[in-house]
């Protein structure tokens, strides 16, 4: 007969673990997003060499371990003089880290609008931006969907590191839990994954579902 | 009136137009035709201010397309332009793609700009397709709904750029049917096309396009019947075999 010693209390724990989790991947996706959709669409329709510098900075930020950058902020922000909680550490740390990621997928998503089709729109007399907002926002949504949830889950996954620097998040709720109980970090590990999982789930669905829906019209 | 006065334009090194020079009056159908890469294409593109110049200048109705000042967008309303690949707005419907313009551009309501919209998809024949999106339609429907919603804007200027050339040979013959519909209602028309044919039937002067000049123009009977230069002689009997 299976035996446990994880009580309700202890779920509770874990699940408010999950709560910093969903809420910084909320953050972090909103500003990534946000950051990502400005830088993107500026190396889009910017001449190449005007927007290296920017190119630059986003590489730094991809390439850089997550974990590094999460490290590094934390120690340099104390150092200038600054005050941030690990939770707001973690948020810019990933929103930028975000934004990296999106600005590529929203250039992606620009470029592949035809220019044919802007022509034919600006030809019609619609402004640069109502070109942007009715043709070419609608058509890259398409392309970039996919990509957008998948960096989503990416994103909700990575900031398991964010407990390294403080945060109680899942991942560091799940770890305290084993440091005190000792003997049950497997059974505590698979309920951790188990709530990932259950928050990745609905994402990764509703996105088939768009997609499916955009399809249905080409 | 369009008036094109010595026009010069490069991508590059590579010179596309080379000192054109072309009136086109109100209510006038003129054709242009000539071999690929002969530049022709590009004129039309830089009509509507789609493509800058180097040299020269174009006046639609007194304004200067390429000035500094001139409202590129305002100009655009009246000139209405049908590609060759069609360029429907795949995510919306065919009302949709004929509507958006008259919406966003001269800011009518929906309901009058879906009345212009259904009367121009008449119009062309589609009046059954409204609520269809472009994927599901063949490409003489597209290039048709193109034409609607040009149309949509009420232009006084409709500029065709070998708007059949990439249909299937079955699918032309609608296609040709619409513009030469719009022809007899007096629309102002200049035509890029390798349907000679059609360009002897509707037009008023056709004009034979070579390295980027106009090298002959005339009326119809004129440049097919008679051509007067050596190369447009030689171009039309490669085309007309």
């Amino acid at each position: 007969m299976f035996h446990t010693a994880v009580s309700a209390n202890d779920l509770w724990f874990l699940a408010q673990g999950a709560g910093w989790t969903l809420l910084i991947t909320l953050i972090a996706m909103v500003g990534g997003t946000v950051l990502g959709v400005v830088f993107g669409v500026t190396r889009a329709v910017l001449p190449g060499w005007t927007t290296l510098p920017l190119g630059f900075l986003l590489d730094i930020f991809r390439s850089v371990p997550l974990l590094i950058q999460l490290i590094l902020a934390n120690s340099f922000i104390p150092i200038l003089g600054l005050r941030a909680t690990p939770f707001a550490v973690s948020c810019v740390v990933l929103a930028l880290y975000t934004s990296a990621y999106c600005a590529e997928i929203v250039r992606g998503g620009v470029l592949a609008v035809p220019q044919t089709t802007r022509r034919a729109a600006r030809s019609l007399g619609l402004t640069w931006w109502q070109d942007m907002t009715e043709i070419v926002y609608p058509m890259a949504l398409r392309v970039m969907l996919p990509s957008w949830i998948g960096l989503t889950l990416g994103v909700m996954k990575d900031t398991a590191l964010v407990g390294w620097i403080g945060v109680i998040e899942l991942l560091k709720s799940s770890q305290i839990l084993i440091t005190r109980m000792q003997n049950e970090p497997l059974f505590i590990l698979m309920i951790a994954g188990l709530i990932y999982f259950l928050i990745s789930f609905p994402i990764s669905r509703l996105g088939a579902r768009l997609e499916r829906r955009f399809r249905e019209n080409d | 009136m369009i008036e094109i006065e010595n026009v010069e334009k490069s991508f590059g090194a590579l010179k596309v137009l080379d000192g054109v020079s072309l009136t086109v009056n109100k209510g006038e159908v003129v054709s242009i035709i000539g071999g690929s890469g002969s530049g022709k294409s590009t004129l039309l593109m830089c009509i509507n201010g789609l493509e800058p110049i180097q040299g020269g200048r174009i006046l639609v109705d007194g304004t200067e397309v390429h000035a500094r000042g001139t409202d590129l967008n305002r100009l655009r309303r009246k000139i209405g332009i049908v590609f060759q690949q069609w360029n429907a707005f795949p995510h919306l419907t065919v009302l949709e793609n004929v509507t958006l313009a008259p919406r966003k551009v001269l800011k009518k309501s929906r309901e009058e700009a879906d009345a212009i919209a259904r009367r121009q998809l008449e119009h062309v024949g589609l009046g059954d397709k409204f609520g269809s999106f472009p994927g599901k339609l063949s490409g003489g429907q597209q290039q048709r709904m193109a034409i609607a919603r040009a149309l949509a804007m009420a232009p006084e200027y409709m500029l065709f750029d070998e708007v059949t050339s990439a249909l299937d040979p079955q699918l032309v013959g609608e296609v040709l049917d619409t513009m030469r519909l719009l022809a007899r209602e007096g629309m102002t028309m200049i035509l890029v096309t390798h349907e000679m044919g059609f360009a002897r039937e509707v037009s008023d002067r056709v004009a034979f396009f070579k390295s980027g000049k106009i090298h002959e123009i005339g009326s119809p009977e004129q440049l097919f019947g008679n051509p007067q230069l050596p190369d447009t002689r030689a171009f039309l009997n490669s085309v007309l075999k």
